[in-house]
């Protein structure tokens, strides 16, 4: 049941020749099979091989990588085709950013909570690091996240995971429980939001409601083992599980408590939805439970008919996955998926469920159900709800068709 | 009996560190507040002194904004400013064409002297004094129809602006189970 090794390289010659993914590109007038290949011995038996190093580096044979967007790249997609688990290696989760990276020295950092509070403080990186801390493996999604299919912009047939929902990611997040620190400053109770601010040139500003400090926010100072990644918010961010990325503010410099929100631009003009009524919600910060299956999908092609294991993430920004259902059908009937170890609240959860195709035209779908009983919605029921062109909260169930020479297109909200 | 009594005494200590201050950090100068304290809310709380007119918006406007948001907000490379005509019905569910603009989608004035003040021009962030704030956002208030030409926006005038969507914005209702809303 195991994927043969030759679907990941088909990946890469697949990207290079028709420049979807921008991994490696073969050389011109040379087949493309052997100029992508780096040279190892023919039997490694027979050779030793090279010592240990400082810092280690994917197999030259593995060259998953972001997918950067725009003119200014203000955002780069995570390669969800290319990941087994649920972890994303640090250097390939999703960035938005408004101001570029900033360079920050973890010596020059600190951070103010002030506002309404009994005592404003000042925290240096080494501060927040001496408070007790605490870890957790959550995910993150941009709330404009399968705009792109949403929308049905352009070809929508030829995409891959990662240009149709690549702004998602999961990391173990390390930092200090947000109420620890509100609790050290003796926050007043009647704080009902708080903005947070970053220190990019963007100055970055989201409010929100202090129940979320209460509950699960957290100051972070760590990702996957190791100090933030600069495109995470190096040395500190907020981190807000299972809502919406923009409000967890990357390079935190201030949080400021009040009685009432800021209404900052991002959280006015920008990170609102349009409804059909005519009003357009604000606040919209969790994320709706959503699935996606990553294998098989574009561009991959089944060698042959047999048994295959569909994988794919599912999540939801109100808790746990309690089930995925998978469709072999177009949507005609469901089988439940096995979920793996661990399901976590507001985290990606990997789904399998082994398949057999018998060859001819399939359409493979996922549903997810998180437990407060949202099912992930069709497309239809979705666009009743928010309309063609509300702006944010994409998640629908998504298709992919394998056709009878095992080629996987997209397929939208199915056939 | 006494060595119970020591474990007691370190377990009651160490489970009550979440409860209590430990006393880390300083306590913040209010000069250092006052540094980077530059948000502005929608009651005015927040705005320094100054004032600006929509004559001298225009001005600063052409030599700073108009490379990149138009030469009179209709957009360029960077999005468009001006419009309060389109989007009257204000269906942006469902008329993709529609651009959100300050005229015709942002809620309160207060945010666009919060965010002109912190985050532009895009390639000077940060630069520009409280009288060119003032007077920048005049000019495009001004261009969207919503102050007349002779508006002077100061720390008293601009908060009582009222946005022609200002009512149009809802709570969030989501809150998951099986209706999908």
């Amino acid at each position: 049941m195991d994927r043969p090794k030759s679907i990941s390289r088909r990946r890469i010659l697949a990207a290079g020749t028709a420049g979807i993914v921008g991994a490696a590109l073969p050389i011109a007038g040379q087949n493309p099979d052997q100029a992508a290949r780096p040279k190892v011995p023919v039997d490694p038996t027979k050779v030793q091989g090279p010592l240990s190093t400082d810092v280690g580096a994917r197999s030259p044979f593995e060259r998953p990588k972001r997918l950067s967007l725009g003119e200014r790249r203000t955002s780069s997609l995570t390669p969800l085709q290319d990941l087994d688990g649920i972890i994303t290696p640090a250097d390939l989760h999703f960035e938005r950013h408004h101001g570029g990276v900033p360079a920050i020295d973890p010596k020059q950092y600190s951070l103010l909570i002030h506002g309404m509070v009994d005592r404003p403080l000042v925290f240096t990186l080494d501060d927040l690091r001496r408070f007790p801390g605490k870890s957790m493996i959550r995910a993150m999604e941009c709330s404009g996240n399968g705009g792109r299919v949403y929308r049905r912009e352009g070809n929508q047939t030829d995409l891959t995971p990662q240009q149709i929902d690549g702004l998602t990611s999961t990391s173990e997040w390390t930092g200090v429980p947000l109420a620890t620190l509100l609790r050290e400053a003796g926050a007043s109770p009647k704080a009902t939001w708080f903005l947070a601010e970053g220190m990019d040139a963007a100055v970055m500003t989201r409010s929100i409601p202090i129940a979320k400090a209460w509950e699960d926010a957290m100051i972070a100072y760590g990702q996957n083992g190791e100090p933030l990644r600069p495109e995470q918010g190096y040395p500190v961010r907020l981190f807000l599980p299972g809502v919406e990325g923009n409000a967890s503010v990357k390079w935190l410099r201030r949080i400021e408590l009040a009685d009432q929100p800021f209404m900052t631009r991002e959280e006015t003009a920008k990170y609102t939805d349009p409804l059909p009524d005519g009003t357009a919600r604000i606040f919209s910060l969790d994320m709706d439970a959503k699935s996606l299956i990553t294998e098989p999908s574009f561009p991959d092609k089944l060698t042959g008919p047999g048994w295959w294991e569909i994988r794919g993430i599912a999540w939801s920004g109100r808790g746990r996955i309690t089930r995925v259902d998978i469709s072999a059908d177009n949507g005609r009937t469901w089988k439940p998926a096995k979920l793996d170890d661990p399901v976590l609240p507001k985290c990606h959860t990997r789904f399998r469920l082994p398949w057999e195709w018998k060859g001819g035209e399939a359409v493979i779908m996922s549903r997810a159900t998180d437990e407060t009983g949202y099912v992930q919605p069709t497309f239809d029921v979705l666009l009743a709800a928010r309309g063609p062109s509300t702006a944010y909260h994409f998640n629908h169930i998504r298709a992919w068709k394998v056709m009878a020479d095992g080629a996987v297109k997209f397929a939208g909200a199915g056939a | 009996m006494k060595r119970l009594a020591i474990v007691a005494a370190v377990v009651l200590s160490v489970s009550s560190l979440s409860a209590q201050r430990l006393g880390i950090g300083r306590v913040a100068t209010p000069d250092e507040i006052r540094k980077i304290d530059i948000d502005v809310m929608p009651d005015g709380r927040g705005l320094p002194d100054g004032k600006g007119t929509v004559a001298e918006g225009a001005k600063i406007y052409a030599a700073k904004c108009a490379s990149c948001h138009g030469a009179t907000g209709q957009g360029g490379s960077a999005e468009r400013l001006v419009d309060r005509e389109s989007g009257k019905n204000w269906d942006f569910a469902t008329n993709a064409k529609l651009v959100k603009t300050v005229g015709n989608y942002w809620p309160y004035a207060t945010t666009l002297y919060d965010y002109t003040n912190r985050a532009m021009p895009f390639m000077q962030p940060g630069t520009l004094t409280p009288d060119e704030t003032y007077s920048l956002v005049a000019y495009i208030l001004a261009l969207n129809k919503i102050v007349p030409e002779d508006a002077e926006m100061n720390r008293i005038t601009l908060p009582a602006v009222k946005m022609p969507s200002r009512d149009r914005f809802v709570i969030d209702n989501r809150k998951g189970g099986k209706v999908v809303k």
